[in-house]
């Protein structure tokens, strides 16, 4: 074996073709998130970069509503009677303070959507948070252990699968406001309305989260983590939810715009949210009420809120699906 | 002779959005009527798109940049769509890696030949279907009448590639490009297929090109050979000259790379010309060095790993009565003991269970019945108990997909340090860092790469990353199971040479699984071959290649690809 040079002789040879490109540490955040396929993906689609446009105005401007807002609807004060039923403002009787006119107890339209829309919002975002966790958590539990755990876990979600799950929230709602003594009702209704939604909700993130752990649990990085003696939840932990998390955000965002949905349906039925405390669907319902006598604007507006944001967030799952999926690519 | 194929100045180009990739650069080759055309390189040279640039199927976004491909004297590029797809049936046939997704699994074997006999020759239903049957019987399937009948499910792998075979015969080709025909099937099985493919060849008097990675199938098949590297054909001859006597450089480091059948050489020459990265071994002092500390433990008696009555069924099909119940048995009374120090193979075909017991081993899968000893320490009958967890500690295992082997989403640095902190085999966070780019040093990637993340690696670097983190248990025990039987030959090279090194180094004892005998060979001691689940025969590596004693061992010693053209192996 002499004739072999020392390989630190050799000259340096080419890199393997097809490697990946050197990354620097040097290279700023913007550039390296431009490198990312999925932020590529993202400037290449005019859809998903209207409805993130409209998404985030849309988050902002409810959150900023203390501020946007002309006037603060829960305020006693400034609500008068007398303004009340008023049309928009472009309108022959519309007053111009009043933008897009008033309720039937003399709110301002507008504030009243950016309130209930920054309701909305935070109802939907803590239900689907909430039906996340526990969904993946049981996902990935009983994707990684298998056998009775599996097959217990997946059971009770086929159940309740069964029941369809506006039926089921207001199970929930119901049992929730019967448990909480009268007198507090109003004040843990929202509380109340997440619950029901956030338990309608896991059996899909569970679904998605047992089948994702069922490929990532036979890959060869679990394998090497079982090797190395680490128990087992460490691995669910570091190993398998990090990779399980792509399919699930996509959930995530399209189950954001049905919980939203969820709490105006549950609200419209009068089921959710108190009428002193508006979200985008009690003011859909109290709004109902006044169609028949002329007073269209009342629900169309938080309708027409209600529709562009939940068009807007599904519009984004559905690129967001597209751009996570390799096989789409 | 008139050239059947020529291709010459061809310029293949990817765009992408960071620049455009050229896979071909000036690429220029020949075939003729009766030919065997052998295209080899490693991933990543090209000579898959060279198979499908002549065809016009180059995956979008790619395109011909520049060049001549003329067949039968007239120019191929710039036909329309109909023009090629009536090319690419009648007069040029082609033969794909995987015969699982070329064949339509909806449709009879019958319905997929006569559809393309009569879209190809324009022939009756009755007359396709004898052509059918005669093809059928061409390729080597028995029963051919029957067979017609038949699903591809229900044929083996070696089978739907022959008939895959009989489909790209069927438009009576003159041309016939076949893209890693056999990579995906058993040794036994890529002999038969190669036979048959030189047979219709000569037969028929068609021109065949064969795209491979693996210089035992051009050794056994080509007449000539065209070598590409890096999108550019590098050298071009006949099979005797370009494997006795290479020319280029490159082919040269190739050929010396090939893991030899017929002789165990003490380690792999230097071939780092792809895996150009790698930093020379380096001895370290294992009396004071962190990764002897295990070492140093005073070895017990007795073998190092014992295994002995191990049983294990898979359940193929479940029932509520016991009797429509259906079990494999994937391994079957298997017991051997591998003493300190010492590299044991398993080899045997796919299926064969040798996998399997490697995962029972390491404590992936619970056997039947049987008993582990790591140690003298029984580790499978109560894997719970501290003892057997101590034990297990000191096994550590290396995968064979680099791919899959390591977490996407962590870092180089906390994937390779997860042993050492979760087991706190160091004083500080400083230290921990510190034994990382030591490990990461020592199995030749240098420690800046704990910053970075997996996928910037190429395969044989992750292996190294793999086997830095099977490294930081401090094993005094190492099971690999196909550790590069994912990665080019050269890279292959590169990380037995390592894997040997670190062996010899810290003492380690090996437990090595193969399907592969030239590479066993070089590895192991003593060899293990399995069948269906259980050891035919256990003897010491030289004894096994120079005087097998079990007839399936000689059978699969016969089967190796011959490497009587690559000349007297290095003294």
């Amino acid at each position: 074996m002499t004739s072999a040079p020392d390989p630190a002789e050799a000259p340096p040879a080419p890199h393997a073709a097809g490697a990946a490109p050197e990354h620097q540490g040097r290279m700023g955040f913007f550039a390296r998130l431009m490198e990312n396929d999925v932020a590529y993906s993202f400037t290449r689609s005019p859809t998903a970069i209207i409805a993130a446009a409209i998404t985030v105005l849309a988050i902002l401007a409810c959150f900023a509503a203390p501020i946007l807002a002309p006037f603060d609807p829960f305020d006693p004060a400034q609500i008068s009677l007398w303004d009340g039923k008023l049309p928009p403002a472009w309108t022959e009787d519309g007053q111009a303070q009043y933008l897009l006119g008033t309720d039937n107890q003399g709110r301002d339209m507008l504030s009243t959507i950016l309130y209930g829309g920054r309701l909305s919002i935070l109802v939907g975002l803590t239900a689907v948070a909430l039906g996340m966790t526990m969904g993946v958590a049981l996902g990935v539990i009983s994707g990684y252990f298998g056998g009775a755990v599996d097959a217990f876990v997946m059971r009770v979600a086929d159940v309740q699968l069964t029941i369809p799950g506006i039926l089921l929230a207001i199970l929930i709602n119901g049992i929730g406001r019967a448990v909480i003594p009268a007198e507090l009702r109003d004040d843990f209704a929202i509380y109340v309305v997440i619950l029901a939604i956030g338990l309608t909700d896991w059996p899909q993130f569970a679904r998605v989260a047992r089948g994702a752990t069922l490929v990532e649990a036979q890959k060869e990085y679990v394998m090497a983590a079982r090797v190395i003696g680490l128990p087992s939840w460490l691995i669910m932990l570091r190993h398998v939810l990090p990779n399980v998390l792509r399919p699930v955000l996509v959930l995530a965002t399209i189950g954001l715009a049905l919980a939203i949905i969820a709490e105006a349906t549950l609200s419209f039925l009068g089921q959710g949210i108190p009428p002193t405390t508006p979200s985008l669907g009690t003011l859909i319902r109290v709004g109902n009420e006044f169609l028949f006598s002329g007073l269209w604007w009342i629900t169309l507006f938080p309708a027409i809120a209600l529709v562009t944001l939940v068009f807007a967030v599904n519009l984004l799952g559905d690129w967001m699906r597209d751009a996570l999926n390799p096989k789409l690519r | 002779m008139t050239e059947l194929l020529e291709i010459e100045g061809l310029d293949v180009e990817f765009p992408t959005r960071r620049g455009t990739v050229k896979a071909a650069r000036g690429v220029g080759l020949t075939v003729r009527r009766g030919e065997v055309l052998g295209l080899v390189g490693e991933s990543g040279a090209g000579k898959s798109t060279i198979g499908a640039a002549i065809i016009d199927l180059l995956e979008p976004p790619g395109r011909i940049a520049a060049g001549r491909i003329d067949f039968q004297g007239e120019s191929l590029r710039g036909r329309t769509e109909d023009q090629m797809r009536r090319i690419r049936g009648d007069r040029i046939g082609m033969i794909f890696q995987d015969p699982q997704t070329s064949l339509n699994p909806l449709k009879t074997i019958g319905e997929q030949l006569v559809e393309t006999i009569r879209k190809c020759l324009g022939l009756n239903e009755a007359a396709a279907k004898a052509r059918a049957e005669k093809l059928l019987e061409d390729v080597g399937i028995g029963e051919a009448k029957a067979r017609l009948g038949a699903y591809p499910h229900q044929f083996s792998g070696g089978m739907r590639q022959r008939v895959v075979i009989a489909l790209a015969l069927a438009g009576e080709p003159d041309l016939i490009i076949a893209d890693e025909p056999t990579t995906a099937l058993d040794v036994s099985i890529q002999a038969q297929i190669l036979d048959l493919i030189k047979a219709l060849c000569r037969e028929r008097d068609v021109g065949v090109i064969i795209v491979t990675h693996d210089i035992g199938v051009i050794a056994n098949i080509a007449d000539r050979v065209c070598v590409m590297y890096r999108g550019e054909v590098v050298e071009t001859g006949d099979v005797a000259q370009i494997l006795g006597a290479p020319q280029h450089e490159y082919t040269r480091s190739l050929i010396a790379a090939v893991p030899r059948a017929d002789r165990r050489l003490p380690r792999f020459a230097s071939v780092d010309y792809i895996e150009g990265g790698a930093q020379a071994f380096r001895r370290i002092d294992v009396k004071t060095h962190w990764l002897g500390a295990a070492a140093r433990e005073a070895a017990g008696q007795g073998p190092a790993l014992s295994v002995s009555g191990l049983n294990l069924s898979f359940t193929l099909q479940r029932a509520v009565l016991k009797k429509n119940r259906k079990h494999l048995k994937a391994v079957n009374e298997v017991s051997f003991d591998v003493a300190p120090g010492e590299t044991f193979g398993i080899v045997g075909e796919s299926g064969s269970g040798k996998s399997t017991v490697a995962r029972i081993i390491a404590g992936l899968y619970k056997p039947d019945s049987g008993v582990v000893r790591l140690m003298g320490q029984d580790v499978s009958s109560v894997p719970s108990d501290p003892k057997a967890r101590a034990a297990r500690r000191s096994l550590q295992m290396i995968f064979q997909d680099p791919y899959s082997s390591l977490n996407a989403r962590m870092r180089v640095l906390d994937i390779v340090a997860e042993p050492i902190r979760f087991f706190k085999l160091a004083g500080s966070e400083a230290e921990v860092r510190r034994i990382v780019g030591d490990l990461l040093d020592h199995v030749g990637l240098g420690a800046a790469a704990a910053r970075r993340y997996p996928h910037e690696f190429s395969g044989g670097q992750r292996q190294r990353i793999s086997i830095a983190r099977a490294l930081a248990s401090r094993p005094r025990i190492l099971i690999c199971d196909e550790p590069t039987s994912a990665l080019d030959v050269s890279v292959q090279a590169t990380i037995l040479n390592l894997l040997r090194d670190l062996q010899e180094e810290l003492g380690l004892t090996m437990l090595f699984i193969s399907h592969d005998l030239p590479v066993i060979r070089q590895m192991c001691d003593r060899v293990a071959v399995m069948r269906h689940g259980t050891i035919c025969e256990i003897a010491p590596a030289e004894r096994l290649f120079e005087a097998p004693e079990h007839e399936y061992t000689r059978h699969l010693i016969d089967l190796m690809p011959s490497m009587d053209l690559l000349g007297p192996a290095p003294v």
